[in-house]
């Protein structure tokens, strides 16, 4: 934060958060409440391995259990990975192509605030009548039979959030189309940017089946509709379809990002350009036009025929062609590469074996009558634990440290970091490994408890001991973010020293419009160009410094989604009769469609920061620098 | 951007739609939701095929019984020719004749109208015969379905409407020439939308 928002009291900085538009105040946003529903998902986790501890435990009853269960799932891939990811897709890559904001800031606005209502909703559920308990792919057999409100949460909160991020799927997509500065070709584009234009296609087009899906289920229990009651014609498989065509896309939409934040942190950390560039990118296309055409695999016993079941499987192992050119190009990056092992680089350098073990098992399971073993057993929660841990999860922790200093101009701690990782990693591989055998043994999925003469005992013991590991490595990670800001020790443009893009050019964290002069892109990694030809100021322009056209904050996206929150209730009150739903669903909708329309018919034209004030601008930043500098210097040595 | 700035005809470009970024974003973003449009309406097309016909055991409907041609076919001219006129009026507005891209746009959103009173006679009547949302599989896939191509067109109006009482005192600019153009965009959209739902719902549904 500048030294001018610092003056600022805590009422006009919550207000100013409420209504930004800027995108690097949208990923802290996105950052702190994605945050936040980590640490509540971690808690739901350390509740089911508690009570798997030992056979027969009493920690949650049944119903519970499910409850913890499918909330779990839910908050980690809805309101954990994605918003953390996309904290840094807003935080990075619209500073990686050059440009000044997003191409809609008023939706990226919105996006936010679908979401964070969204989950805000699906939470409440825990204290307005019990969670969803139908398992975080919720399928209609179950939903649909399931008493009270928590399935109704799950549909409602969810279509919410998902407006959110399909919106945002679209908003970057139009950034990096149209926004790129010059010279910034798609095949400069840093890896990190590619992945996040990837994975909003992906957005685009694998979100409006789930929202159909949910539709559905919401048409269903709350309005009498009968697309899954079979005696009435429905077809409980239809779920299934839709939930998959979403689901499997879904799952690249986490983990490419994710590769994303791996492939710079390798280049970066290697002090090599990316190995196999243009492999990377294509190996990137080619897994999210694959991950559309693999859903089957996730309903193998489904009993859609050999025939469908041989395609599918077919078409599931090829993905793994895509990726694996992806595993040797970050190998022979770091090969001959002068590596240092911060923090993000030790996290990358770790993330390939874990990676692959979870890709390895996920091939076993594209082997369709091997998934019959395998179906439903704990084999499947290690597998996806392995690339959805392995992979997102330490792609998180180490973009956490890469752009921390980018996003709020401190430097984490390495040696906490180290702390966190060596705890994490070693639990993680604690708890996930040995679950592997624990299916092989025939330990069932979603199971509240176990029998102390099944032989499971030791093997869950050991499962959840990692856990505690990692809930260790959380915590001082928690420690060391609250000790970061505690001291606020600011750092420069590039306190990696060998930055290679553009984010690494201008001030940590930068001007509140980015640029103030568009730069010039003259190649691959172009402020490692500027930095190997010795131009000091670490960028080239493609323009004059001129007056900048900046958009204006606005309250409006927040009451969208305020509207959108009250008419759920509406909605789901609805169905018990109560007399005051009807009215909360149309003054919801009204408040949602009436803030629209408003924002419609006003004009908002932005603002312009004249010459002189950038001018005034960079003279602070400048001093600023200089006093780092200096600081620096009379400091430690 | 100024909102002040006067166009001639001459001065007007030939593309206002695109011709700042804001237009480009609009533009570029308004056809990307497209695609995530027509991914939904192919999920409701998907279902509907899937549950043509089904019901509880004894069921007196289908589509071969329950649709009748010449009510959707009028529709379907009404909603073809409201696509046609909101072409007249893009082309008015890219000549930078306010005036008769109004009228125009006037002309297009009197056929919705025309379309959206006949499409609710048309529910209206089969839930007279019995044929309600709750009452099968097939109804509640058909309600859905045709539903929201019908809430579509309601949007549209809307849309139509706000932009031509909005404006109608300011002329044409630059600032809402590219609005004018994307509602247009989403019109033709629920117009393509329409002509699927023709062939597969109701001519494949009478064909039997």
């Amino acid at each position: 934060m500048s030294s001018n928002s610092q003056k600022k009291g805590f009422g006009a900085t919550i207000w100013d958060y409420m209504t930004t538009v800027d995108h690097k105040k949208i990923a802290i946003l996105y950052l702190i409440s994605g945050g936040f529903f980590f640490l509540v998902g971690g808690v739901e986790a350390m509740m089911i391995r508690i009570q798997l501890m030992k056979a027969g435990n009493d920690f949650l009853s049944a119903g519970t259990y499910n409850e913890v269960l499918t909330m779990h799932g839910t908050t980690m891939i809805f309101l954990a990975a994605m918003p953390i990811l996309l904290a840094f897709m807003n935080a990075v890559s619209p500073l990686q192509i050059g440009a000044r904001d997003v191409a809609f800031p008023f939706l990226n606005s919105l996006g936010f605030w679908l979401f964070f209502f969204g989950g805000i909703f699906l939470n409440l559920s825990w204290f307005l009548g019990g969670a969803p308990d139908a398992g975080w792919t919720n399928y209609a057999s179950l939903a649909l039979a399931s008493e009270g409100h928590g399935i109704d949460f799950y549909s409602l909160g969810l279509t919410i959030s998902g407006f959110g991020t399909l919106i945002a799927g679209i908003n970057f997509l139009v950034t990096i189309i149209n926004m790129r500065a010059p010279g910034m070709t798609y095949m400069r584009m840093p890896l990190f940017t590619w992945t996040t234009f990837v994975a909003s296609a992906l957005i685009l087009l694998a979100f409006p089946p789930l929202t159909v899906g949910i539709f559905f289920m919401v048409f269903d229990r709350l309005f009498g509709a009968n697309f899954f009651d079979v005696t009435m014609g429905g077809n409980t498989i239809i779920w299934e379809h839709f939930f998959w065509i979403f689901g499997h896309p879904e799952v690249y939409i986490l983990i490419l990002p994710a590769f994303g934040i791996f492939s710079e942190i390798f280049a970066i950390f290697s002090r090599k350009r990316l190995f196999g560039y243009t492999a990377l990118v294509f190996a990137t296309i080619l897994i999210g036009f694959y991950g559309f055409m693999v859903w089957a695999h996730h309903m193998f016993t489904v009993g859609l025929g050999p025939t469908a079941n041989a395609v599918f499987a077919l078409a599931t192992m090829i993905i793994a062609v895509p990726t694996g050119i992806k595993i040797f190009n970050w190998l022979l990056t770091i090969w001959g590469g002068s590596i240092s092992f911060t923090v993000p680089m030790i996290y990358a350098v770790a993330f390939i074996p874990s990676f692959v073990a979870g890709g390895v098992t996920g091939v076993m399971q594209a082997i369709a009558p091997l998934d019959y073993q395998l179906h439903d057993s704990y084999f499947i929660v290690a597998h996806f634990h392995y690339v959805i841990v392995g992979g997102v999860v330490l792609a998180i922790l180490a973009g956490t440290h890469l752009y921390w200093p980018k996003m709020f101009g401190t430097m984490l701690s390495e040696k906490l970091g180290k702390w966190t990782f060596w705890f994490f990693f070693i639990g993680f591989h604690l708890t996930f490994f040995i679950q592997h055998f624990l299916g092989l043994m025939g330990m069932p999925r979603r199971v509240y408890t176990f029998g102390a003469d099944q032989g499971w005992d030791l093997f869950n013991a050991i499962s959840s001991a990692g856990a505690f590991f990692m809930a260790i490595g959380v915590i001082i990670l928690l420690v060391n973010v609250v000790m970061t800001v505690a001291k606020n020790e600011r750092v420069g443009n590039d306190p990696w020293g060998d930055g290679r893009t553009l984010e690494w050019a201008i001030p940590s964290p930068p001007p509140f419009y980015n640029f103030a002069q568009t730069p010039l892109v003259r190649g691959l990694d172009p402020y490692w160009i500027e930095k190997m030809e010795g131009n000091k100021e670490g960028m080239v322009y493609a323009e004059p410094l001129g007056d900048i056209h900046m958009p204006n904050g606005s309250i409006i996206p927040f009451v969208i989604s305020f509207g959108m929150f009250v008419a759920a209730f509406g909605a789901m009150y609805h169905m018990d009769d109560h007399a005051w739903a009807l009215p909360v669903l149309i003054v919801g909708l009204a408040i949602t469609f009436g803030s629209m329309l408003v924002r419609s018919l006003k004009d908002d034209l932005g603002f312009h920061i004249s010459k002189e004030e950038l001018i005034a601008d960079n003279e602070r930043i400048q001093k600023e620098a200089r006093a780092l500098e200096g600081g620096k210097k009379g400091g430690l040595k | 951007m100024d909102l002040n700035k006067r166009y001639t005809p001459q001065t007007w470009p030939d593309h206002p739609e695109t011709a700042t970024l804001e237009g480009k974003n609009k533009f570029v973003g308004f056809w990307l939701l497209l695609a995530a449009e027509t991914v939904t309406f192919a999920s409701l097309f998907a279902t509907y095929l899937a549950l043509k016909d089904k019901g509880p055991s004894g069921m007196e409907f289908s589509a071969a019984g329950l649709f009748e041609l010449p009510l959707v076919f009028a529709m379907t001219m009404l909603l073809l020719t409201s696509s046609l006129t909101s072409v007249y009026a893009m082309y008015h507005m890219k000549n930078h004749n306010f005036k008769a891209m109004q009228a125009w746009l006037g002309i297009t959103v009197l056929l919705g109208l025309a379309f959206l009173g006949l499409e609710i006679y048309e529910f209206n009547h089969y839930v007279h015969l019995g044929f309600g949302y709750t009452n099968s599989a097939f109804s509640s896939a058909f309600y859905t379905l045709v539903g929201t191509h019908g809430a579509h067109v309601v949007f549209g109006l809307s849309w139509f409407i706000a932009l031509m009482l909005r404006n109608a005192k300011r002329g044409l600019n630059m600032y809402n020439a590219p609005k004018f153009y994307l509602a247009s965009l989403y019109w033709h959209f629920i117009d393509v939308v329409w002509v699927f739902i023709f062939t597969v719902v109701y001519l494949m549904g009478v064909i039997g």
